[in-house]
C-alpha cells in the first residue's frame, strides 16, 4: 500500500469507527429490539476473526500456502486448548514460527 | 487485565504490517476498538486494498453501535460528554457497566467510565511500547511476529466459541475464507466472510 493509502486507512477507519459508535448513542433504543440484527451482529466478530486467521496465517497475496506461520498457528491452537494465558499463546506461537523460519 | 498484552500485540502487528509508529498510535488513539484495529492492519499486511481494510474494520466495529444503544439509557449524557462516552463505548466498558446493573445506576455509570478511560490509557500506552519494540527488532518474520498476528486473532476468537452453533459459524467462515481466497483480490475474502454471519444469523437456530 502506498503511504497515502495507509494514511487514508488510518484516518477513514478512525472517523468511521467513531461515527458508528456515536450513532448508537443517537438512535432510538427500540432499534435494539430487532432480533435478526442482533443475531447477525453477534456472529460478525466470529466470521471476521476466522477469516483473519486464514488471511494472516495461511495466505500469501492471493494464494493459500503452508509456511513457517502454520507452525505458529498450530502451536497457538495447542496453547489455547491447554487454556494457557494470552501472552503465552502469542509468544509460543512466535517462537515456533521463528524456529521454522530460520530452519529453512 | 489483558489490555496491556493486546496493546503490545497490536503495536507489533501494526509495525509488522508496514505502518509507522505515528500511524499505529493514531489508530489506537482515534479508532480505539481493538478488533477493528487488528482487522485494518491485518488487511494491510495481507496486501489488501484500502477499501477492504476500512470495510473489515468498520464491519467489526458495528457491535459498538449496539453497545451505544444499550449504554445511552444508563448514561444519560449530552454534548461533549456524550462524544467522549461514544468514543469509549467498547467491549470492555459496556461489559463491565452492564455487569453492574444489579448494583444500581451509579455503579453502572462508574463501571462504564472507569473501565473506558482506564482501558484507553493502557491500550494507548502499550500500543506505543509494542510499536517501538517491534521497530527496534527489524525483520518481523525473523522473530516470528508474522505468526503472532494470526495467533492473536485466534486468542480473540477462542473465548467467543462458547456454543456448538458459533463453533460451526467459525468453522464455516474458516473454510469459506480458504475457498474464496484464490479467486478474489487480497483482503476482500476477509470482508466477504461477513456474508457467512449474515446467512447463518438470518434465522433463529
Amino acid at each position: 500500500m502506498t503511504p497515502t493509502s495507509l494514511w487514508g486507512v488510518v484516518l477513514v477507519t478512525s472517523v468511521l469507527a467513531f461515527v458508528i459508535k456515536y450513532l448508537g448513542h443517537l438512535v432510538p433504543t427500540k432499534w435494539l429490539a430487532n432480533e435478526r440484527l442482533q443475531r447477525i451482529n453477534s456472529l460478525i466478530p466470529l466470521s471476521l476473526l476466522s477469516a483473519l486467521v486464514v488471511a494472516e496465517g495461511f495466505v500469501q497475496k492471493t494464494h493459500v500456502v503452508i509456511d513457517h506461520r502454520a507452525a505458529g498457528v498450530a502451536v497457538a491452537v495447542a496453547a489455547l486448548f491447554a487454556r494457557l494465558p494470552f501472552p503465552v499463546v502469542v509468544i509460543s506461537s512466535a517462537v515456533a514460527s521463528a524456529v521454522v523460519y530460520h530452519w529453512h | 487485565m489483558p489490555v496491556g498484552v493486546y496493546g503490545v500485540a497490536f503495536g507489533a502487528a501494526s509495525i509488522a504490517a508496514g505502518l509507522s509508529v505515528l500511524q499505529t498510535c493514531l489508530l489506537s488513539l482515534l479508532t480505539f476498538t481493538g478488533a477493528s484495529q487488528f482487522a485494518a492492519v491485518g488487511v494491510v499486511a495481507a496486501g489488501g486494498s484500502p477499501l477492504s481494510a476500512i470495510g473489515a474494520a468498520t464491519i467489526l466495529g458495528t457491535r459498538n453501535t449496539l453497545y451505544g444503544i444499550q449504554m445511552k439509557q444508563h448514561l444519560n449524557v449530552r454534548g461533549w460528554r456524550q462524544v467522549i462516552a461514544a468514543h469509549i463505548t467498547i467491549d470492555e466498558s459496556t461489559g463491565v457497566a452492564l455487569s453492574q446493573v444489579p448494583r444500581g445506576e451509579t455503579a453502572v455509570r462508574q463501571g462504564f467510565w472507569l473501565t473506558g478511560v482506564g482501558v484507553y490509557v493502557f491500550w494507548n500506552l502499550f500500543t506505543l511500547l509494542g510499536a517501538l519494540g517491534t521497530k527496534a527488532m527489524g525483520n518481523p518474520a525473523s522473530w516470528g511476529l508474522d505468526a503472532a498476528v494470526p495467533a492473536a486473532f485466534l486468542g480473540l476468537l477462542w473465548p467467543r466459541l462458547t456454543t456448538t452453533y458459533v463453533r460451526i459459524v467459525a468453522a464455516v467462515s474458516l473454510l469459506f475464507a480458504l475457498v474464496i481466497t484464490p479467486f478474489l483480490p487480497a483482503g476482500v475474502p476477509i470482508v466477504s466472510c461477513a456474508l457467512v454471519a449474515i446467512v447463518m444469523g438470518w434465522r433463529k437456530q
